[in-house]
């Protein structure tokens, strides 16, 4: 592409910012006994280095599972052991069974944050790029400014490089990436592969898993069941079947193996919700103790209908109409709907839903970029936790900006911009004088603006009052929630008045 | 984390600006965006040059002024001429909000998280000067080339080369000094020299002068530019002196502005009778011709040979050791170019000899030290987008120049910092450039392409190879003698070739107005 210095230059800026939020100086020692995310990697180093496969899910006096046993598929497992080698030639004593607990140096702290920009520039950077490149009808300019904006976003990169934390979103953020790349541009095996090897990484990419499904069983549906798409669709549940089993082989060898591997996967045992996360069980469970009045299964099932009833309307119009731009907007209601209603949702999941977002960054900017704000204020408790606040503010004043001259979003703010026009011409049938509908969005922009400060301000310099210690987590949390729940109703409006423009395009893939 | 009142503020003004930028400016989303990376860069490695300002800090705030020049108790004594003592000065009564600790003359390397807080944002807060300078020169730059993409208007590429200069974010940021504000004052002297405000442009000179006395180096074509093109009032048609215009009215003027700012610096410590004390601070020729660090000068290339030559056993004694009896008038002779009434017609002619003044002295000057090389570098980007041989010259200057800088910094964690800079810094400009003068010849040959592309194996090789060779342990200074001396050879050729443009291109009077 032309002015492939600019996005070289975006891609170099977009490594510093994040090997320097990765440097935020290691405050004294760790906190024994159970130190972080950190120590759980190195941990999981050690254990797949010194231990065989068949060990490394199951409790043993080697491997104690409750100090930071591995709760992610095999693929993670796989990755830690080739960290391992390499931290075998550097330095043994890094990974050493049982001496290596609590390892910390100033070596190995440089190790661990390689990994994670390796990674992250092997994966996920080369995917936004591709993505960006890929973006039609939008000038070579937007296209190079929209890699900044994604590349910037201060949630990934302070999730992925914070200072207790190392963890891996971006490997597998960045595989289900090239999953969406693949099957928008009609590689639908190679997207399902990476799509599956994102799943096997991380298992909440299955979030992301019914728009991909719905959208390839549509695909599927339009070339006809009897002919292509029957095909088609033996194609991709082969390949699906097959990055299965090639990822869990050595777990199959015993019923076993395979089970407690789920069991680790999936704590069903661990309730509704730990800690304060912007969802709406935490929310409602301020006012209405949920955890105690229904019994353990009615919680599961109350909250996997509810999530079911939220996503279904995206989900069955992504089937009838498969297009790229619908399969984007689901992607994004679906991962709010699971967010908002699921089962152990965790903070860091909000990043499920901030990739698609991001993706859909260069078609709404104001109300992507006010999302990505929210999701970011959504881990303040985190961020605070680890000592991130200046990286945190800096990074999003520099996400802001970022956006702001790069989309003049406060421009775009028109009904059309929104792409709400037909939604708004849909309810004009009935109330003739809804044309205040962008006006109300602005408001509600800044009034959240205005509050996402003032909290941030409230909880940094205050202290909470002795009755309420969880004071200021909990008005985050559900000040975000509220925010949630509105975006979840914008996308899904998104979603299901496009049918209009959806026919009005010229190719539907 | 509980965080104070101050720092509050700090965030909030950064938030508001943030905020306007909403309306698209892209020079103050520039500004902004350089100004978030400084803040990322807080917790870096920092030298001994913040323990320097710590100290100044304390002696400013805690002792009288007859004290200031004779305090002792720490190594880092007070050798900036007074304007920077009163900037010290005036820093401390802000720094005593953030850690009172500091202020104690005896709490000698004194880093509480507060303080480095404190030290950074100082840096940080006072390259607005040089934000605003900045703004100013991309007023003198012409758009003539006009373009409707942003990206390719002369004035963003300045912009960029000097808001993102690498050379300057590391050394201000990372290893911790007060550049930014200093060549501030110099660009925004350089810009109102070229808007034909010579006073203002003179008066600022003069303070800078008195802030740091560095910039001694480039007096010289400040002086001749003032005499040739504002004491003489009027040309001949054809561009040449017309020595009966002369007024000596503005040459008084100028005098006086130059004699009042110096009466104002140094006339405390004239009535103290304490000028030698001041000046041997100032000017302390007892240290070698080399700092520690070897400068990748014209010396620096006599010295390698030496040490070569010791090596192999054809010489007995060091020469270096006989140089410094008489090398700092070599130095200063060599240092300046003959200035020829002719090649000072405008401004442009002015800011070429300027740089020349600050590249030879950075040859042949005694005990430079290799951060002097942005002296030459920062207002080669202003010649830089104007002509595609200057741009070349620029970027063979800046590219050797800033790779010098690469021994500043040798910690581990530093070391991905410094090269993605390096690399963002040298792919868009190099990149730019070559776009905004694309129509025109190429800008490298084969022989400057081989030269800049050799400097990644010399890194790689410097850093990753040779820690881990047997040679590490008798030689260890050859990294540093390699660095050194290639990018001497870089730094020489900029500077050759500097020099031959000033004499070989038509004097500007005869081609088109200012």
């Amino acid at each position: 592409m032309e002015k492939w210095y600019l996005m070289t230059a975006v891609v170099l800026l977009g490594l510093t910012v994040r090997w320097t939020v990765s440097l935020n100086s290691y405050s004294g020692a760790g906190k024994p006994p159970m130190f972080g995310d950190y120590e759980a990697q190195r941990h999981w180093q050690e254990i797949t280095f010194n231990l065989p496969i068949k060990q490394w899910y199951f409790n043993s006096s080697d491997n104690n599972l409750q100090y930071w046993g591995l709760d992610y598929p095999p693929l993670t497992a796989y990755h830690s052991l080739l960290c391992a080698y390499v931290a075998q030639f550097i330095n043994p004593d890094w990974i050493a069974l049982h001496s290596s607990r609590g390892y910390e140096s100033q070596a190995h702290k440089l190790f661990m944050r390689a990994t994670v920009l390796i990674a992250d520039l092997l994966i996920y950077i080369p995917a936004v790029v591709l993505h960006c490149c890929c973006l039609k009808e939008i000038s070579t300019k937007k296209k190079i400014a929209n890699a900044l904006c994604i590349l910037l976003y201060p949630g990934l990169i302070l999730i992925d490089y914070g200072h207790f934390q190392i963890m891996y979103n971006s490997v597998s953020l960045g595989l289900a990436l090239w999953g969406v790349l693949g099957v928008s541009c009609d590689w639908d095996l190679l997207g399902s592969l990476a799509f599956c090897l994102a799943v096997n990484y991380k298992q909440m990419e299955l979030y992301h898993s019914l728009p991909f499904f719905c959208f390839l069983l549509g695909k599927c549906f339009k070339k006809g069941l009897k002919g292509k798409g029957f095909v088609l669709f033996v194609k991709l549940a082969g390949t699906v079947v097959a990055s299965f089993t090639l990822c869990w082989l050595p777990f199959f060898t015993e019923r076993a193996q395979a089970l407690q591997v789920l069991r680790r996967l999936f704590p069903v045992d661990r309730g509704l919700f730990e800690d304060k996360v912007a969802n709406i069980w935490c929310s409602v469970s301020v006012f209405l103790k949920i955890k105690d009045i229904l019994p353990h299964h009615v919680q599961i099932i109350v909250s996997f209908c509810l999530t079911l009833l939220s996503l279904l309307p995206a989900c069955v119009k992504l089937t009838l109409q498969p297009s790229p731009k619908g399969f984007r907007f689901t992607l994004v209601s679906c991962a709010l709907s699971f967010f908002l209603f699921s089962f152990q949702v965790h903070e860091k999941s909000i990043l499920l839903v901030s990739l698609p977002v991001c993706l859909v960054l260069s078609e709404i900017p104001f109300m992507s970029t006010w999302f990505l704000l929210v999701s970011t204020f959504s881990m303040l408790p985190l961020l605070l936790k680890d000592d991130l606040l200046m990286p945190s503010v800096v990074t999003t004043m520099a996400f802001f900006i970022a956006c702001a001259t790069s989309f003049s979003i406060f421009e775009k703010t028109s009904e059309e911009e929104l792409r709400l026009k037909s939604f708004s011409v849909s309810v004009r049938k009935h109330l003739p004088r809804f044309t205040f509908l962008p006006r109300i969005i602005q408001h509600l922009f800044i009034i959240s603006v205005i509050t996402m400060v003032l909290l941030t301000l409230m909880t940094v310099t205050l202290d909470p009052p002795q009755k309420l210690p969880d004071l200021f987590s909990v008005l985050v949390s559900s000040v975000s929630c509220l925010n949630f729940l509105f975006f979840l109703v914008y996308f899904n409006i998104i979603v299901m008045w496009d049918s209009k423009d959806g026919r009005n395009q010229k190719k539907i893939h | 984390m509980r965080i104070k009142w101050v720092e509050c503020a700090a965030l909030s003004v950064m938030a508001a600006l943030s905020v306007m930028t909403g309306g698209g400016s892209w020079f103050l989303a520039l500004a902004l965006g350089v100004t978030l990376l400084k803040c990322l860069l807080i917790p870096t490695y920092h030298s001994t040059d913040f323990e320097v300002h710590r100290n100044w800090l304390a002696i400013t705030h805690s002792l009288p002024i007859s004290q200031w020049y004779y305090e002792a108790t720490s190594e880092w004594t007070l050798d900036y001429p007074p304007f920077f003592a009163w900037f010290e000065y005036a820093l401390s009564h802000v720094a005593k909000y953030f850690d009172q600790e500091m202020l104690n003359v005896h709490n000698l390397n004194y880093s509480s998280s507060r303080t480095l807080l404190f030290q950074r944002f100082s840096v940080i807060f006072t390259d607005a000067l040089f934000v605003y300078a900045v703004h100013e020169c991309c007023k003198c730059v012409d758009g003539k080339k006009a373009c409707k993409e942003l990206t390719e208007k002369p004035k963003f590429i300045l912009s960029v080369l000097l808001l993102w200069n690498f050379g300057l974010l590391i050394v201000d940021h990372i290893h911790f000094q007060y550049n930014g504000f200093l060549f501030g004052l110099m660009l925004l002297s350089i810009a109102r020299l070229f808007q034909k405000r010579h006073m203002e442009g003179a008066f600022l000179f003069a303070v800078l002068l008195h802030f740091k006395h560095i910039y001694l180096y480039v007096a010289p074509a400040y002086g001749i530019y003032l005499l040739r093109s504002y004491c003489f009032t009027a040309n001949k048609p054809d561009g040449s002196i017309r020595w009966n215009s002369f007024s000596f009215v503005r040459l008084i003027s100028l005098g006086l502005t130059v004699f009042l700012v110096s009466a104002l610096s140094l006339g405390p410590f004239l009535a103290l009778n304490q000028l030698p004390q001041v000046f041997s601070r100032l000017f302390p020729f007892k240290r070698g011709l080399c700092h520690a660090y070897w400068a990748p000068n014209f010396w620096a290339v006599y010295n390698a040979l030496d040490k070569v030559l010791s090596v192999i056993g054809l010489n007995d004694k060091w020469f270096g050791s006989a140089v410094p009896t008489h090398s700092p008038s070599l130095g200063d002779s060599l240092g300046h170019p003959h200035l020829h009434p002719d090649c000072h017609i405008g401004p442009r002619g002015f800011l070429r000899c300027l740089i020349l003044c600050a590249l030879s002295s950075f040859m042949f000057g005694w005990h430079v030290h290799e951060k002097a090389i942005l002296l030459a570098i920062l207002p080669m980007s202003l010649l830089s987008v104007g002509k595609a041989g200057d741009a070349s010259i620029f970027l063979i200057l800046s590219t050797t120049g800033h790779y010098s800088l690469f021994p500043l910094l040798f910690t581990a964690p530093e070391l991905p910092i410094k090269i993605l800079l390096m690399l963002l810094f040298t792919i868009y400009s190099i990149s730019s450039l070559k776009t905004l003068f694309r129509k025109e010849k190429p800008l490298f040959n084969w022989m400057e392409t081989f030269y800049l592309l050799g400097l990644g194996p010399l890194e790689v090789f410097c850093e990753f190879v040779f820690p881990f060779t047997s040679w590490k342990l008798k030689y260890p200074f050859i990294p540093l003698l390699l660095t050194s001396v290639y990018c001497a050879v870089g730094i020489t050729y900029a500077w050759f070739k500097l020099y031959v443009s000033v004499f070989t291109d038509p004097p500007v009077g005869k081609t088109k107005k200012q």
